[in-house]
């Protein structure tokens, strides 16, 4: 080992606080960015094989009834590699010791085998005997939810029938990945379950023998899924057809992507961020640690040590600090990650989990903290190769100072000579103070931008659930009903008002876009359930024309005026053009809305309702739920209040997971930040504050001077921090848009108080850790040696 | 100044400023043991000005560390108004430096971020009885440059200002280690007048180590040290004039 070597070696091992602290601030940005990029990279791989493996269909159809003999004229149509045609029903599912109904989705199975398309993962159990039509295999996440095991039975009302069912076995499938109900936002497992049974035993149930109405196909690689979906619509019209649809409209695929999106977006914007102030703050602190090396420098040139080998020992020096944090990012990247997948995997319900990181991340997340960090120490060491050898050997000259300004104004008159000293040293470098500032102010905006994620999902909820909706229940019938059905729920036990809604599946069309989604019929004084925007404000349904998020009017490229060709997807299937009348901003999915009456008359069914809201006394909410569960009219009970729990409870597991994360590592920025501005500043001074202990000052009120510095940059920092945050924020909500979601910029000042504080104590434990060192400080050395 | 009673001690019997008794000093660095120290017996009256000679490493700076409270002996003791000083905790040292001792040292030390006026402000701030600032500055001959930063001022200017900070609290001691060690002999010369005058109007002991002998030419009592103890002690009869004095 060369002398030069060796001397780094001890000089790391001497400076091995402000290794560790650097090293934390790397290891940040390079851990945020490994975790995000891993868990995304590995939720799309393990989505894709789950979808290959289990043969997910590509291509998604409903009729009324259908016969079976159709199925070979589909297998028939160009572009088809395989059809699997299904019965696909709700149903209101009774488990014992749960008052509200519950909603099953019943899929058929073919009666031997796995079906051709969407296969089970049978997680235990045993597949449907051929000739029972009392066996079920159930979700496992329904399983979970109520202790079900193969064994157990439970009540089911198939088509106005109570039936007893018995579960033999437990199943995953790439249909229900993210296995939500009708009407919901999140995955609420105990409301909502798939079930499977076999084919005859469903179709006798619902009278469907030989018939069909539902079914899936897979397509040959390369054909476009929108000509065979055209085609497909041609020959299922006759038979109640309500519109064929992609893989990528199909309520659980649509939903991971979704996901999938959202933590796209937080795999880019904040894991950059962090690795950009990671950087920042890198640069910053080696800039400064090899300034205090002017003396070594100089001595190593006298001994005629080239400039490059100089360069090139400091350039060695940061790698090894930036390389440790890179090391120690990793480490702590991949663990997160895999546990993040893991946590999301949890949600969506894949049989398997694909944890197997590319190199890209971690390459990514190297270089540009070595990079940074050979940056910042390049300038450091450039300045300091430029002196000629005996002047780098000589101490700096005393800095000039000047008076006048900042720090002699009147107030300096008021202070006394430490306070002068702590505002002369920052007026006299400001730009350094402000560096400093700027760091402390990253890691105040960090975490901002990190906690702010519980305050716009606060929001979200209060807007969305609170403010918008003020039904306790909204039910949704099997078939369009007369309006008179609203008097027959009037009469149910608790029911304090009922209004109606009719929401139908539409396709909105404008120019070459278009959009597969739900067009909502609401009465144009609707209380319990109006179109709400996302500033608080009703949104007046006026009696003709349809009024648009402006989500969907974007998708559409149409402004209010413009014509959107309207596609229902239901009754006669009217296709038609309607004028857009008004937009409004919503934080949740993309709604349409139309005066109910004036959906009716498009439909040609005057007076028809679909869905009811009610408003219920919470006193006789269980009576109204028994009854509920016996009304056959009834296909679905959407409880606001579990879907207010839902929300959170699913948000819990996954996002604030993620944004835990994001805190901690802003906690390690900040504290990386504080000490390396504390240790360096003590380095830099040490001496003067020898000589003030040596004067007679005790220790502390030097340790008032050095930390009344870094103190100040801190103060400054932290305003300087809020603003920047509420930037990033802003930076971050404006790129963070799927079609499901918009996260409104709401930041509570609590949350600016937060990460303040929290700021703040990183800062003032790295304080008390220079603190120690100043207690130890060497008088005699430092007096004796020149610098 | 007419009475020397440090020629004839039993004249007008000089009082003990402070004493030190049985000093010694072990430096550990590593595996090598350095005695800078090796029973050192001393007295340092009230009002002298006191030369301490020797080669580099001969324990001079040590035993004024030890004096000024900037370190502790490894054994014996110091006295200083009748209390012990080696017995003293962290913040009684601190105290006694505050309040009793000035320290000048070879690169002046000076805060470079506060003016000269500034400089001695911050002792006069936390001693209980200084003289004004700018009264200090005068008795050193920079009543002309109080509101000038370090930068602005050369070596000899600086280590005077040092000085005024040094004796602005009214210290009982002065310590002066290689005060013009980084001067030229000019400079060197009008700092050396300085610490005379200070001596001399305000009474203060003053201990000055150097390596140059001819500033031992404005000693009452001159020291010389030799391996980590005192080899001669002698008293100068011939007190000059530090403006007198060249090199």
């Amino acid at each position: 080992m060369s002398a030069l070597d060796r001397k780094l070696r001890r000089d790391l091992w001497r400076l091995r606080g402000q290794v560790v602290a650097i090293a934390f601030i790397v290891a940040s940005g390079v851990g945020v960015l490994i975790m995000s990029l891993s868990s995304l990279e590995a939720l799309r791989e393990t989505a894709a094989a789950y979808y290959e493996r289990y043969r997910f269909a590509e291509v998604f159809a409903e009729v009324k009834r259908a016969p079976r003999v159709l199925e070979a004229k589909v297998a028939q149509l160009p572009g088809v590699q395989a059809v699997e045609t299904r019965i696909v029903e709700f149903a209101i599912i009774d488990v014992e010791g749960f008052g509200e109904p519950i909603i099953g989705q019943f899929v058929s199975l073919p009666e031997r085998g796995q079906p051709v398309l969407n296969r089970l993962a049978l997680r235990s159990g045993r597949w449907i005997a051929p000739d029972r039509v009392d066996e079920v295999i159930i979700g496992e996440p329904f399983a979970e939810a109520y202790g079900l095991k193969p064994g157990d039975s439970f009540e089911a009302v198939l088509k106005g029938n109570k039936r007893s069912l018995q579960i033999v076995g437990i199943a995953l499938s790439p249909e229900f990945v993210y296995s939500i109900g009708p009407g919901a936002l999140m995955p609420d497992d105990e409301r909502f379950g798939p079930f499977w049974m076999g084919r005859e035993a469903l179709a006798a149930a619902y009278d469907l023998e030989d018939s069909f109405n539902n079914l899936v196909l897979s397509l040959l690689r390369g054909s476009d899924p929108n000509v065979v979906i055209e085609r497909l619509d041609g020959l299922l019209e006759d038979y109640g057809g309500v519109g064929a649809y992609a893989r990528k409209d199909q309520v659980s695929n649509w939903f991971i992507m979704n996901e999938l999106e959202q933590l796209r977006s937080m795999s880019r914007i904040l894991p950059t961020i962090f690795l950009a102030v990671a950087g920042f703050l890198t640069n910053m602190v080696l800039a400064r640690l090899i300034a205090m090396e002017r003396t070594e420098i100089g001595l190593l040139k006298a001994f005629g040590y080239s400039n490059l080998a100089v360069g090139w020992h400091y350039a060695k020096m940061v790698m090894v600090m930036a390389g440790l944090g890179v090391l120690l990012g990793w480490a702590v990247g991949y663990g997160l990650g895999q546990f993040n997948t893991q946590v999301y995997a949890e949600q969506f319900r894949f049989p398997f989990l694909l944890y197997r990181p590319g190199p890209g991340p971690f390459v990514i997340a190297a270089v540009v903290s070595l990079l940074a960090a050979l940056i910042g120490a390049a300038g450091a060491v450039r300045g300091a190769v430029a002196l000629a050898p005996a002047e780098a050997m000589r101490p700096p000259a005393p800095p000039s100072f000047r008076k006048g300004g900042l720090s002699d104004g009147r107030l300096s008159g008021l202070l006394d000579q430490p306070s002068r000293m702590i505002l002369r040293q920052l007026v006299r470098w400001p730009l350094r103070a402000f560096l400093t500032s700027a760091g402390i102010a990253m890691a105040v905006a960090v975490m901002i931008s990190s906690l702010q994620w519980l305050d716009s999902i606060d929001h979200m909820v209060e807007v969305n659930f609170f403010q918008a909706q003020h039904q306790d229940i909204m039910v949704g019938l099997v078939d369009a009903e007369q309006e008179s059905v609203l008097r027959e729920f009037e009469n149910l036990p608790g029911v304090l008002a009922v209004e109606p809604q009719r929401i139908v599946t539409a396709v909105f069309r404008a120019g070459t876009r278009r959009h597969r989604g739900a067009l909502n019929g609401i009465l144009p004084d609707a209380r319990l359930q109006p179109a709400y925007d996302s500033a608080g404000r009703v949104v007046p349904v006026p009696p003709s024309g349809l009024v648009l998020s402006t989500m969907l009017a974007e998708k559409l490229g149409v402004e209010p005026g413009d014509k959107v060709w309207v596609e229902i997807l239901e009754g006669r299937r009217p296709n038609l053009a309607v004028p857009v009348t008004a937009l409004f901003d919503t934080y949740i999915g993309m709604p349409a809305y139309m005066d109910l009456a004036a959906l009716n008359r498009l439909l040609l069914e005057p007076r028809r309702v679909a869905y009811l809201d009610l408003l219920v006394d919470e006193a006789e909410q269980a009576a109204l739920f028994a009854e509920l569960k016996e009304t056959p009219k009834v296909a679905a009970v959407m409880v606001r209040r579990a879907a207010v729990d839902t929300f959170h409870e699913t948000l819990a597991r996954t996002l604030m997971i993620f944004v835990s994360f994001f805190v901690a590592f802003g906690c390690s920025l900040a504290f990386g930040v504080a000490y390396n501005t504390a240790r360096i500043a003590l380095s830099e001074r040490g001496r003067e504050l020898a000589t003030l202990r040596v004067l007679g000052f005790s220790r502390w009120e030097i340790s008032y001077i050095l930390l009344g510095e870094v103190g100040l940059t801190v103060l400054v920092g932290l305003p300087l921090g809020c603003l920047t945050g509420l930037g990033l924020t802003w930076l971050i909500t404006s790129a963070f848009v799927t079609e499901l979601y918009r996260i409104p910029l709401v930041i509570e000042p609590a949350t600016y108080g937060l990460a303040v504080v929290i700021v703040l104590l990183a800062a003032g434990i790295s304080g008390l850790l220079v603190r120690r060192r100043l207690d130890r400080l060497d008088l005699i050395a430092v007096l004796k040696t020149r610098e | 100044m007419s009475a020397r009673p440090f020629e004839d001690s039993a004249a007008a019997a000089p009082r003990p400023s402070i004493t030190a008794k049985g000093l010694t000093k072990t430096y550990r660095t590593g595996e090598v043991e350095v005695q800078a120290l090796r029973g050192v017996d001393l007295t340092l009256y009230q009002s002298e000005l006191v030369v301490l000679l020797g080669p580099s490493g001969s324990g001079k700076s040590t035993l004024l560390n030890i004096l000024g409270g900037l370190d502790r002996p490894t054994a014996g003791q110091v006295f200083f108004d009748g209390a012990e000083l080696t017995a003293f905790d962290e913040s009684a040292m601190t105290r006694f430096r505050r309040d009793n001792v000035g320290f000048v040292f070879q690169f002046y030390n000076l805060i470079p971020s506060l003016t000269a006026r500034e400089n001695v402000a911050l002792v006069t701030e936390i001693a209980p009885q200084p003289i004004a600032p700018d009264e200090a500055l005068r008795m050193v001959g920079l009543g002309e440059r109080l509101d000038h930063f370090p930068a602005q001022l050369s070596g000899g200017e600086q280590q005077r200002v040092a000085i005024a900070r040094a004796i602005a609290k009214q210290p009982r001691i002065l310590l002066c280690d290689e005060p013009t060690g980084a001067l030229d002999s000019k400079s060197g010369i009008i700092v050396l007048e300085a610490i005379q005058r200070v001596n001399e109007e305000l009474g203060t002991t003053t201990a000055l180590i150097t390596h140059n002998a001819v500033i031992a030419e404005m000693a009452d009592r001159i020291i010389s040290f030799a391996d980590g103890h005192i080899a001669e002690t002698r008293v100068n009869p011939d007190k000059r004039r530090a403006g007198e004095m060249d090199w």
